[in-house]
């Protein structure tokens, strides 16, 4: 059986494309009508067009293994469906996107300078003060537009009602774009018939985006300064995108042992033609690995004098050091109050409601309701260390008891959502599955934002686990222009 | 260019040479085998010796059989110069630079190490051995067309053309040097005269090479213009003159390129000048040594000039001499990618 949308089910459940059994939204109609023509064998084919695709151009993550002394590479899970915002939708995310970073950025400045935010009690010292990723070394410093997060990559849902959530803001070195990039460029090979019809907003842009903001900061002059890529090398998982952004933007891909820093303060970077100054690091390496001078002596990824040359000004790094410092889940709970602050405006996009257990108050209802709630440490990601209430047990739910009254400061919880669906490929049909969506921002002379963005999908039933180191898939996201329809 | 990713070109380019040139060899003594009557023994061993990897073999398998010699030299993973490890290496020197490499070029070689490995663990029987080993001979000349046709032509393509010449007039000696030596030689040779030739041939072919004998030389194959062809001839590709040449060109157009430059062209006028053709086989062997040694001072001196750096702006380079590899017969396999 070919695909049937009135067998779709989305009761009690908020579709990306579909409204009701057999109904699709406006912007999905035309692709779900081309879906419901395809026969069993031209789905197949198509599946295995986009698997063959993905591994010849060779899109992989890396998972890290036990079993196999590291890591492996994996071919990138990919669901042909794509899943489709109207453009009008999308708009509004973007200007709410790009509000939230502006104020984040004015946050972490003031942070490294005055802290009026907390002279002035909107955000209380003591999280300042325990955070694991404010860096004192960097007070002072004031990197070119006042932007310490370049990059940014927010994580986006939507619950059950239809509303769309910021989950979280990662600020230090936030990955996936090049999968948002791979995935379209696997969905032009498979559907081309698709982007004739339909009016989709491209995406390929980012790179030159990217790099045209990393420029933007080089401390000297000049038409084309040295941008650079820093990978901690093969074995990280994010290495695929390392190569594929320096590709993109035609900067070298650099390991810390090809740059060094000369007395005079600059970074060179060691080539055939002899050593060449760099202007502006992409970093894809995290602070305390960065420069064993400043940081943490024993890591041999970094480069040696970094920071002091990033400090003199003579080298550009995004995403700067200690941005980290407003990436943290606890630092989050506070973004509407920063939005206000600093712009005086309200947040276009909410929160997610959560409750912070430094609070007693939030703490006691955490601890008393543990077993509907989602609590996340501060600093983790990936999905790493969380404890999800419905699914969890009670010997968990004791154990994170134990964890959150000795160090409230570490843990928040926010209530279970029921992550919106999106049509997703299982065998020969079609079944609802969770998603989310990271877009990502570039700040440096102005702000950009991506159409779209990565949408990651919970390709197990039920599950709203989408990171694809615990076995989530992707799809491609289309912004859609209803009005060219 | 970063020195690294020169590094990393430069062993791709050696890497994927080595791979086709196994796979030719593997290929014409399976072709020799059937030109060969029954009673002319046909030695599958000297195939480990051209490789230079006789330990690695001992350590793996007993007799030199041609199904152990085959699966050896082809899928054998603890043998760091087989086709398949060869084509590995390959591919993550490749992996590990996709930032300079055309997109198609990466695929081709992803694509290549995933067939090969498909096809090639299994297929080794003689019925499929030659059709599969064809098969990974034109994807590398495939990926070379690709490369040349859509890389950049800046230093990192040179150093690519580099470490496939330097390999294949590497690989040109060592084929001379034991097909020269002690193919047929275990018998009385009068005996086997007569077959003298059918060997001379098939060594032509392991290079691909009988067309262009032919052509040039314009005499029936014999050993003296054989030899002369194979060690002199400017214009074929796969000449010891010709790959050493093309090196030439190559540094000439690198910067920093003294030190390397004064010996290619010294390399260069030593085979014009040579007399390789008067000499016996046992000074034949010896001439072959010296060739080797030259290449690895040559592939030393790259490395110094361009790899390995030093630590400060403005700082002298520390004089330190490439250490002179000892070991002429081993086909250096170099660790890629190394875990920092």
């Amino acid at each position: 059986m070919t695909i049937n949308w009135r067998n779709y089910s989305v009761k009690g459940l908020h579709d990306e494309l579909i409204r009701a059994a057999g109904k699709p939204r406006d912007a999905a109609a035309s692709l779900c009508t081309y879906l419901r023509g395809l026969s069993d064998q031209e789905l197949i084919d198509h599946k295995a067009a986009a698997e063959l695709a993905i591994r010849t151009m060779g899109i992989t993550f890396t998972v890290y293994s036990e079993e196999e002394g590291g890591s492996i590479d994996r071919a990138w899970p990919f669901d042909i469906i794509p899943r489709i915002i109207a453009k009008q939708e999308w708009d509004r995310v973007e200007q709410g996107l790009k509000q939230r970073v502006q104020a984040l950025n004015l946050f972490i400045d003031d942070l490294y300078h005055d802290q009026r935010i907390i002279k002035d009690g909107i955000v209380p010292a003591e999280l300042i003060n325990n955070s694991r990723d404010f860096r004192p070394q960097c007070v002072g410093v004031s990197p070119p537009f006042g932007v310490w997060a370049h990059i940014c990559g927010s994580d986006l849902v939507r619950d059950k009602d239809g509303t769309v959530y910021v989950l979280e803001d990662n600020l230090r070195v936030p990955s996936g774009v090049s999968y948002m990039l791979e995935n379209r460029q696997v969905m032009k090979r498979v559907f081309p018939e698709l982007f004739e019809d339909y009016s989709i907003e491209p995406v390929d842009d980012y790179p030159s985006q990217l790099y045209e903001m990393l420029a933007s900061l080089s401390p000297r002059k000049g038409d084309r300064p040295e941008v650079v890529v820093l990978t901690p090398g093969i074995y990280n998982s994010a290495y695929f995108e390392h190569a594929y952004l320096a590709q993109q933007m035609g900067a070298e891909l650099v390991e810390g042992s090809d740059l060094l820093v000369g007395d005079d303060h600059c970074v060179y970077m060691r080539s055939v033609e002899g050593l060449v100054r760099v202007d502006v690091i992409y970093r894809r390496i995290d602070d305390l690995f960065m420069d064993p001078e400043a940081f943490r002596p024993d890591s041999m990824l970094g480069v040696p004098g970094l920071l002091r040359a990033w400090k003199k000004g003579k080298v550009a790094l995004a995403n700067a050091p200690g941005s980290g410092v407003a990436d943290d889940k606890v630092i989050y709970t506070y973004v509407p109050e920063i939005i206000r602050y600093y712009l005086d405006q309200d947040p276009i996009l909410p929160n997610v409601p959560s409750y912070l257990c430094v609070n007693k108050q939030d703490r006691d209802h955490v601890l008393a309701h543990l077993d509907k709630l989602v609590v996340k440490p501060a600093n983790e990601s990936g999905g790493y260390g969380m404890l999800v209430g419905p699914q969890s047990t009670r010997a968990e739910r004791e154990e994170f008891a134990k964890l959150i009254k000795k160090n409230p400061r570490n843990y928040m919880a926010q209530p279970m959502l029921t992550l919106s669906t999106a049509p997703t490929l299982v065998d020969d049909h079609a079944e609802p599955r969770h998603l989310d969506l990271r877009p990502f921002i570039l700040s440096g002379k102005s702000t950009y934002v991506t159409t779209g963005g990565l949408t990651r999908v919970a390709l197990r039933k039920g599950s709203t686990v989408v990171n694809s180191s615990q076995g989530g898939g992707s799809k491609d996201t289309w912004i859609v222009d209803e009005a060219g329809l | 260019m970063l020195s690294r990713v020169a590094e990393r070109i430069y062993w791709l380019g050696r890497y994927l040479e080595r791979a086709e040139n196994t796979a030719r060899l593997v290929n014409v003594n399976t072709h020799l085998m059937l030109d060969l009557p029954r009673r002319v023994p046909l030695g599958w061993y000297p195939l480990i010796e051209i490789t230079g990897s006789d330990e690695e073999f001992q350590e793996t398998y007993s007799e030199p059989t041609e199904r152990n010699v085959v699966r050896f030299l082809v899928a054998e993973p603890k043998n760091p110069a087989s086709l398949l490890s060869s084509l590995q290496h390959a591919r993550e020197n490749a992996r590990t630079i996709r930032d300079v490499i055309p997109r198609e070029g990466w695929e081709r070689i992803n694509a290549l190490c995933l067939s090969a490995k498909a096809e090639l663990s299994s297929g080794l029987a003689r019925s499929r051995r030659y059709d599969n080993l064809v098969g990974v001979i034109s994807s590398t000349q495939q990926i070379t067309g690709l490369l040349a046709g859509t890389m950049l032509h800046d230093f990192g393509y040179e150093f690519l053309r580099i470490g496939r010449n330097l390999e294949r007039a590497d690989m040109t000696t060592r084929i001379v040097d034991v097909r020269t030596g002690n193919l047929l030689n275990e018998e009385p040779a009068a005996e086997f005269a007569p077959f003298e030739n059918i060997q001379w041939m098939s060594l032509l072919q392991s290079l691909s090479a009988y067309q262009a004998y032919r052509q040039q030389m314009q005499v029936p194959v014999r050993r003296r213009e054989v030899l002369e062809f194979l060690f002199k001839d400017p214009q074929f590709p796969r000449a010891f003159l010709h790959s050493v040449g093309e090196v030439a060109g190559s540094i000439r157009n690198l910067p920093r390129n003294a030190v390397p430059l004064e010996s290619v062209t010294a390399l260069v006028s030593r085979v014009e000048k040579s007399r390789v053709t008067r000499l016996d086989n046992a000074g034949l062997h010896r001439y072959v040594d010296r060739l080797q040694l030259a290449l690895g001072r040559l592939h030393a001196q790259i490395t110094e000039t361009y790899f390995v750096m030093s630590d400060l702006p403005r700082a002298k380079r520390a004089g330190q001499r490439a250490k002179r590899s000892a070991s002429r017969k081993k086909a250096v396999p170099r660790p890629v990618a190394s875990a920092d």
